[in-house]
């Protein structure tokens, strides 16, 4: 590897990105994770536990699949490249989520705390979140949009079964931001037993540095099994972004490798002209957010903009500084993916491959598709490794009622089973 | 002598033996007429600094009662211009220094410089940043500076001693002194931080420090009063606003100053 020139980057500031913007009550709190999360990243017990959790637990290494039938799909009449799914959905909990976790739970037991906040928006971390905590024995509060309650129904009932409280946040857009907000109110009250899981790699210093290098394993992982398989790195690797986590994590193993093309992939939602998407970077206007500087959805006079996206996961206004530098130095290039065009990619892997992918991670399929198709004949020698963050069992009923797979609401045509209702 | 709007408000507070007063309503709530005559209301009652609060989309500092007002303000289509107009009309009719409380991004989006000339323009006295901390407050500073305006940040109950000289010299009129870790809305009893952060503030340098979050009542405002330079006051004027209209804010800031009871 060359000099290292985009790994291992360090807080507060990536560019003229990231920072704290954040009340001074909470400053003491991110100086104190801070320094417990740079004494613990030197501390082979730490590392050790970290590891074994991560190994016995949550099942790591996860696979690195080739979906050569997804391929061809995607290649149409073309020639196929070779597509590899990073298997982040077979973690235990279901996605890339409990990497973080379970490394943030370690340092909240470090620091003392009896008591886990997060955030969700698909529930993902949410549920990952709730399982440390009943792992640990701590108590558990996860803040969720209203509307997320709705649209992650099963989700909400997964963290109740895990013992975690789940509080709908009924304010504003009623999504993941407004969850955001609802648990740093939380946090600056009960800061002194509590520690905030912030889900990705957003928020003030120290979180996008200390939750990208518990993510990092993703990357470190699919480099070297790449590298097994096919005997050289891959032309491309492709993410979706909603605050960036899986993205980081994944993209850390190659950022020093200029030969690697790099892309994330936002949510477009129903089109950038509609207004009804979450694609920050692509509007390109930075502004403060929970704590960071980075790139922001906002209207003229600096109020935040409700962000859009059929995924509950990627329907967030803004992302994290890292990401935002890695755009502006072309490192990384970052593109949106439509509701539309996503959903098209989840229904090909699920109808080729037997693999329901969570709605976010279809956005780096759909990603996958498109270089496919703008690579044409040259894509025969290339491959892409895609990651594939999560399982969807969480949106079988969003797929569900996108494709029209459900039986009629009146129940007329309901068929007879002979099950009493 | 100060050439600070806030302190010398502060200071003439201080000259007649009491703390001042310092009293919190968003912008526009419930609308732009009612909200200028609720500020001149509270000045009329005592009020030494008025803090015109502006409505925010993420507001991560404000509990319930301030969050429903300035939501209703924001859904109404508010537009900032209207904060400096409200900044002006109180500014001309009363002799209180005016403060902006705002959230950060509402400045970044502007530009400091832009949103600074604007303040100045305006008759304002200097900005609350509640989510600005003086490590990320070089460009806001420089802003403010080139027009003299007052500069108020936030010391809380776990500011280590270094960090509270930060606040300190980056302040300017008062340091704001946070009185308990959480939100702003109503409580019981003035929480014993607070006269923590007082000396702790003053120890490091600060020369005003005035302190908020909580205060509802006389008893706090005189609690309060024994040993800091002034009292802010937010989610009891904001409820007796929303209640009672402009003529109830002027009760409650009778009350809670000790003008009647
Ligand atoms: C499966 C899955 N992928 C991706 C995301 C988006 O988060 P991030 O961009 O931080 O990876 C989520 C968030 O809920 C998720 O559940």
């Amino acid at each position: 590897m060359s000099t290292p020139r985009y790994r291992n980057a360090e807080g507060p500031y990536f560019g003229r990105y990231g920072g704290r913007w954040m009340p001074e009550s909470l400053v003491a709190a991110l100086d104190e994770l801070e320094s417990a999360f740079r004494a613990a990243k030197t501390d082979e017990d730490f590392v050790a536990e970290y590891q074994r959790l991560s190994r016995d637990y949550t099942g790591r290494p996860s696979l690195l699949t080739e979906v050569p039938r997804f391929a061809a799909e995607a290649a149409g009449q073309g020639p196929a490249p070779r597509i590899f799914l990073k298997r982040e959905d077979l973690n235990h909990t279901g996605s890339h989520k409990i990497n973080n976790v379970l490394g943030q739970a370690l340092l909240a037991r470090r620091l003392g705390k009896t008591r886990l906040i997060a955030e969700t928006g698909a529930g993902q971390h949410g549920v990952a979140t709730a399982t440390a905590a009943a792992l640990f024995g701590m108590e558990c509060v996860v803040y969720m949009g209203a509307e997320d309650t709705r649209r992650q129904a099963l989700n909400v009932a997964r963290m109740r079964l895990l013992g975690a409280e789940v509080v709908p946040v009924a304010h504003g857009a009623q999504t993941l931001k407004d969850a955001i907000n609802e648990a740093l109110r939380d946090w600056v009250a009960s800061v002194e037993t509590t520690h905030y899981v912030l889900g990705t790699v957003a928020g003030p210093h120290p979180f996008p540095e200390m939750v990208r290098w518990f993510h990092q394993v993703i990357g470190e992982e699919a480099r070297e099994q790449i590298l097994q398989i096919t005997g050289r790195l891959p032309d491309a690797v492709t993410a979706c972004v909603g605050g960036g986590s899986n993205a980081m994590g994944i993209f850390h193993g190659f950022l020093d490798d200029p030969e690697v093309a790099l892309y994330g992939y936002e949510a477009g939602g129903e089109g950038l002209d509609s207004g009804r998407h979450a694609s920050a970077i692509t509007l390109g206007r930075s502004g403060v957010l929970h704590g960071a500087r980075s790139y922001l959805m906002q209207d003229a006079d600096g109020q935040t903009v409700d962000s859009h996206s059929i995924s509950a996961g990627l329907d967030y206004p803004s992302v994290g500084p890292e990401h935002a530098y890695l755009a502006d130095t072309g490192r990384v290039r970052y593109e949106p993916v439509t509701d539309a065009e996503c959903m098209d990619a989840f229904e090909a892997l699920c109808r080729t491959e037997g693999i329901i992918p969570a709605i976010e991670s279809a956005h780096a399929l759909a990603g996958a598709v498109r270089l496919t198709r703008s690579w044409g004949a040259e894509a025969a020698n290339r491959s892409i490794v895609v990651s594939l963050s999560g399982r969807g069992d969480k949106d079988v009923a969003t797929a569900a009622e996108w494709f029209d797979l459900l039986p009629p609401q009146d129940g007329s045509e309901a068929p007879e089973t002979g099950v009493q209702a | 002598m100060t050439d600070s709007k806030t302190a010398a408000a502060i200071d003439s507070a201080a000259a007649e033996g009491r703390p001042a007063f310092i009293g919190y309503l968003p912008a526009g709530f419930p609308d732009k007429e009612t909200s200028i005559a609720a500020a001149i209301e509270l000045v009329r009652n005592g009020a030494d600094v008025i803090e015109i609060g502006v409505p925010y989309s993420d507001p991560v500092m404000d509990g319930p009662v301030i969050q429903q007002a300035t939501t209703e303000v924001l859904a109404r289509g508010f537009r900032i211009a209207e904060v400096f107009e409200i900044v002006e009309a109180v500014t001309q009719a009363t002799d209180a220094a005016v403060l902006v409380m705002t959230y950060y991004n509402i400045i970044d989006r502007m530009g400091p410089a832009e949103f600074a000339r604007r303040l100045a323009e305006a008759g304002g006295a200097g900005a609350i940043t509640p989510d600005l901390i003086p490590d990320e407050a070089e460009e806001w500073i420089a802003a403010v500076d080139a027009h003299g305006l007052d500069r108020v940040f936030l010391a809380a109950p776990t500011s280590t001693p270094q960090r509270l000289a930060r606040i300190a010299e980056a302040s300017r009129g008062f340091v704001y002194g946070v009185s308990l870790m959480g939100v702003t809305g109503a409580r019981e009893a003035v929480s014993e931080a607070a006269e923590r952060v007082v000396r702790g503030a003053k120890e490091a340098g600060a020369q005003r420090v005035c302190v908020g979050l909580g205060v509802s009542t006389r008893a706090h405002v005189e609690e309060i009063g024994a040993y800091a330079d002034g009292v802010i006051v937010g989610t009891a004027l904001v409820a007796a606003l929303r209640d009672g209209g402009p003529q109830a804010v002027g009760r409650i800031a009778a009350e809670l100053t000790g003008r009647e009871i």
